[in-house]
């Protein structure tokens, strides 16, 4: 997982480069969970660009940062999803707290740096 | 004419989460045979994962045990029986019920068998308390079928 931060918007940004399941959101957990309390962005945003596979562990550690960052105030989001991973999160319902968002709305510069 | 033809495969390997990837990779790849679309490959290797998760963390709650896979393959269908030899579950309603979980500390979001459910076209559990569960999933391959009917 690549990980930026951009001090100016507050934002953080999650780069996943791995299928995401049990084995591995342990991994991803841990590495998210330090890096959002380190510093507390007001925006946290997932990148599945690099994506190529979720099952429903994924839907729990998503809600897991979710939960983790509201109580510091901030929002998370998601974006690059590709339609199998849409599938699973439509199903779980997890979109209505963590919504697909348009790069652009994000600031699609900041994701490339990110790169 | 398409050649339509049946086919099993068994495959044994520890309850280790690392296994996971190997499990649906390896059933994906079984199940090419069938020439199925991409979104239904995606929709088995979702199953499995979550069946084989399942085996993991609640049937050998990550103590080590063996999960079984065997997988049939039909003109037009698969069917994919995961099993493992662990606690087995209390209530099998229960554990259907989307968001249900008995391991939220895990983080778990209790949508394994609601997903196994939306994506297969049939699921089966069977559990005994002590003795171990096996989930039975079965899926038409519709490219398959069509071709039948055309022939």
């Amino acid at each position: 997982m690549q990980v930026k931060y951009i001090k100016e918007d507050k934002q953080l940004i999650f780069k996943i480069d791995e299928e995401i399941d049990h084995h591995s959101s342990e991994k991803i957990r841990k590495r998210a969970d330090y890096e959002i309390q380190v510093h507390i962005p007001k925006k946290l945003i997932f990148d599945f660009e690099h994506v190529t596979f979720m099952d429903s562990s994924g839907i729990g550690m998503l809600i897991g940062r979710y939960k983790l960052l509201s109580m510091f105030g901030g929002k998370t989001s998601i974006v690059n999803v590709n339609a199998p991973i849409k599938k699973v999160l439509e199903m779980s319902g997890v979109l209505k707290l963590i919504p697909i968002e348009e790069i652009e709305n994000i600031g699609g510069n900041n994701l490339e740096k990110c790169i | 004419m398409k050649n339509v033809y049946e086919n099993e495969m068994k495959l044994e390997f520890l309850s280790k989460s690392n296994n996971e990837s190997f499990a649906r990779i390896t059933i994906a790849a079984f199940v090419a045979q069938l020439d199925p679309t991409i979104e239904e490959i995606s929709d088995i290797k979702t199953a499995v994962s979550e069946a084989v998760t399942n085996c993991i963390i609640h049937g050998y709650e990550e103590k080590e045990g063996t999960v079984k896979i065997e997988c049939k393959l039909f003109a037009n269908s698969i069917e994919i029986e995961i099993s493992d030899n662990g606690k087995g579950i209390e209530n099998v309603e229960k554990a259907r019920q989307a968001l249900y979980t008995s391991k939220p500390e895990l983080e778990r979001s209790g949508m394994g068998f609601t997903i196994m459910e939306s994506f297969m076209d049939e699921v089966k559990i069977e559990s005994v308390l002590g003795l171990g569960t096996k989930v039975t999933m079965k899926k038409m391959i519709k490219a398959n079928v069509e071709q039948e009917i055309k022939i």
